[in-house]
């Protein structure tokens, strides 16, 4: 365990102001430590990862992890296929909890409560981490219903509230202008950038406080993917935001932190910049650089 | 090795290969097509049997074969009625029992059993669905029937039997062997073959559509109702039709409890008979061309019932399915 040398900062409110210097980081070779410290003052820390260790049927598939996610901040998960970016993620809304045999311990706090207690409700937790996956999923159902569905589970909206709803969520998602004349269209049948934005503003529509995206752009183009960059880029400032990425470029380009992850351990953890300019570890150096991955 | 792109032009052996393989795959698409025809051939010559073998009984009553009750094989006079309702209602009957009962086991498999009962029940249903229908038929007589003549009909007699309108369903005497016994027996049968299919389409749902609805925070009802459900529409009408299609022509079980009379009671505790039943029960004493004309004839309803039921069935998708993309 490397370079998590944060400290939990009490308990943060959703507004804490973010620090502009994370924007800017003009912090390039400067070490590493120093920089981590310096930037998180005044983050809030949405969820805060201890100790977590991550079984598939005995077999441990994450080794102690322990690391913050900043509110209002993008978090990028990189390593080498298998080494439990996407395992992390799903433990983040449990949805590893759909399948027997798996099982989680350690802590894992959203908002300063343990959301791995078996007290957690799930569907309560599901309806504020929302999930956004390799591939689009979009329902069966039209464009209208397929974000009214989520919406739907939680919240009675009046028609014209949840017209309101829709075409907010839409218009976060920057899908509004392409599809605000075929709301009533089978879901399916977009294209398959269109469906990962649609997939974004259901995500959006129950507004949850935290994204998760896991490979978000693998299956799209690199026009659709260059809209989905945007779109993350323009979430930032309301959501609590982690992606996992086999892309470098976009992990660099799209987060705030990045963590590099190798064989189900956390092996550095810091701001993208630190982390893609000046690495701590030589593992991270090797992966960002190429050498093996 | 100096050239890379061998020249086979010029290669007596590779170009006798190259024939061979041309012949061997026009065999092999024309014999493929000579067994998709054969289907259409099958389904023809059965209906123009159906149709010659029913042509006595059709000249001699017409349109009101089916739609006179009387059936008396000494006069002569024949009519399909009885049979035709009571394949239609014992056909309702088990569908109405069958398929929420096989929804229920499909869904239980796929969405909350644990892996260790998975293998177990998937084998229990398919051994359930390989037992010859003749062994349904001696438990339906001897086991079931009796139950049902010593417990479940006197109870809907006592209760549900005594509201205004259902009286007339549930009314009369508890024989035991009846159209609802019949029913139930076929619902039971229909049941392995409405939930393996139904569990297989089940399963064709992306994990990654199931987590995203999850994922939303809905719950395992909501995911099966508003994902799960619309998502395998198609699989799901053509696992019930195949259960209809069983229900509408099983002849073996139904003829054990059915009770075989040729007559429509408004009571579902009453003896009745399906077309298959009294095919099969009349066939062999059929004497005379009108009798085993008027047989063959009620086995030609039949076929048209079923076609009628899955051209239901596709046009019912078909509309599904535009409500769904427009």
């Amino acid at each position: 365990m490397t370079t998590t040398n944060f400290e939990p900062t009490g308990t943060p409110g959703r507004n804490a102001a973010i620090n502009p210097a994370i924007a800017m980081s003009p912090t390039a070779g400067l070490p590493e430590g120093r920089v981590g410290n310096r930037s998180r003052a005044g983050l809030a820390e949405k969820i805060s990862v201890r100790n977590l260790d991550f079984y598939y049927d005995g077999y441990r598939a994450l080794k102690d992890i322990s690391l913050p996610l900043y509110d209002r901040q993008v978090t990028a998960f990189i390593g080498p296929s298998g080494c439990g970016k996407s395992t992390l993620l799903r433990i983040l809304n449990r949805m590893y909890d759909l399948y027997p045999k798996q099982k989680a311990t350690g802590e894992v706090l959203l908002d300063g409560n343990n959301i791995l207690s078996p007290k957690q409700d799930l569907n309560l937790l599901r309806a504020r981490v929302g999930m956004v996956f390799q591939k689009p999923t979009p329902f069966p159902m039209s464009i209208y219903d397929n974000i009214a569905f989520g919406v739907r589970l939680y919240e009675k909206l009046s028609k014209s509230e949840m017209n309101d709803r829709i075409e907010y969520s839409l218009r976060r998602a920057a899908l509004w202008d392409e599809v605000k004349d075929k709301l009533r269209q089978n879901g399916m049948s977009l294209s398959g950038g269109q469906q990962q934005r649609l997939c974004i503003a259901r995500a959006i529509a129950v507004k949850p406080s935290v994204l998760l995206l896991d490979e978000p752009t693998s299956a799209l183009d690199p026009i659709s993917t260059a809209k989905c960059e945007e779109l993350v880029d323009e979430l930032r400032s309301d959501y609590c935001i982690a992606i996992v990425t086999h892309n470098m470029q976009q992990a660099a380009r799209v987060s705030n932190f990045t963590a590099f992850m190798y064989l189900g351990e956390l092996i550095e953890f810091g701001d993208t910049e630190s982390i893609f300019t000046n690495p701590a570890k030589e593992k991270t150096s090797e992966y960002i650089t190429g050498r093996f991955g | 090795m100096t050239e890379i792109a061998l020249d086979l032009s010029e290669d007596v052996t590779v170009l006798r290969r190259a024939r061979r393989q041309r012949l061997q795959d026009v065999a092999f698409r024309t014999a493929t097509l000579f067994f998709a025809v054969l289907v259409l051939l099958i389904l023809g010559g059965v209906a123009v049997a159906l149709i010659d073998g029913a042509m006595p009984a059709i000249r001699a009553f017409g349109v009101g074969f089916v739609t006179t009750e009387v059936w008396n094989p000494v006069t002569d006079q024949f009519g399909a009625l009885a049979p035709i309702y009571g394949t239609l209602v014992t056909a309702a009957i088990a569908m109405l029992v069958g398929i929420p009962v096989s929804f229920g086991i499909a869904l239980f498999i796929t969405e909350m059993c644990p892996t260790w009962l998975k293998r177990p029940l998937g084998i229990a249903i398919e051994l359930l669905a390989g037992i010859p229908s003749i062994i349904y038929g001696i438990w339906g007589l001897f086991v079931f029937a009796p139950f049902m003549q010593s417990t479940v009909q006197p109870f809907l007699i006592d209760t549900v039997g005594q509201l205004p309108v259902l009286e007339n369903i549930f009314m009369g005497p508890p024989y035991g062997i009846g159209v609802l016994t019949a029913g139930l027996i076929l619902g039971i049968m229909v049941l392995p073959f409405i939930t393996s299919i139904t569990r297989d389409v089940f399963e064709t749902v992306p994990p990654m559509v199931r987590e995203s609805a999850y994922g939303l925070g809905a719950t395992t009802w909501e995911v099966v109702w508003n994902v799960v459900l619309p998502y395998t529409r198609t699989g799901v009408v053509g696992g019930v039709m195949l259960g209809l299609g069983r229900a509408l022509g099983e002849t073996m079980a139904v003829t054990f409890v059915i009770g075989n009379a040729h007559r429509i009671s408004s009571s579902i505790l009453a003896p009745g008979t399906t077309i298959s039943a009294s095919i099969a029960n009349e066939f062999t004493e059929a004497v005379g061309d009108v009798y085993t004309s008027a047989l063959i004839a009620m086995g030609l309803i039949l076929f048209f019932i079923t076609f009628v039921v899955l051209s239901a069935a596709k046009f019912m998708l078909i509309r599904l399915q535009r409500k769904a993309g427009a």
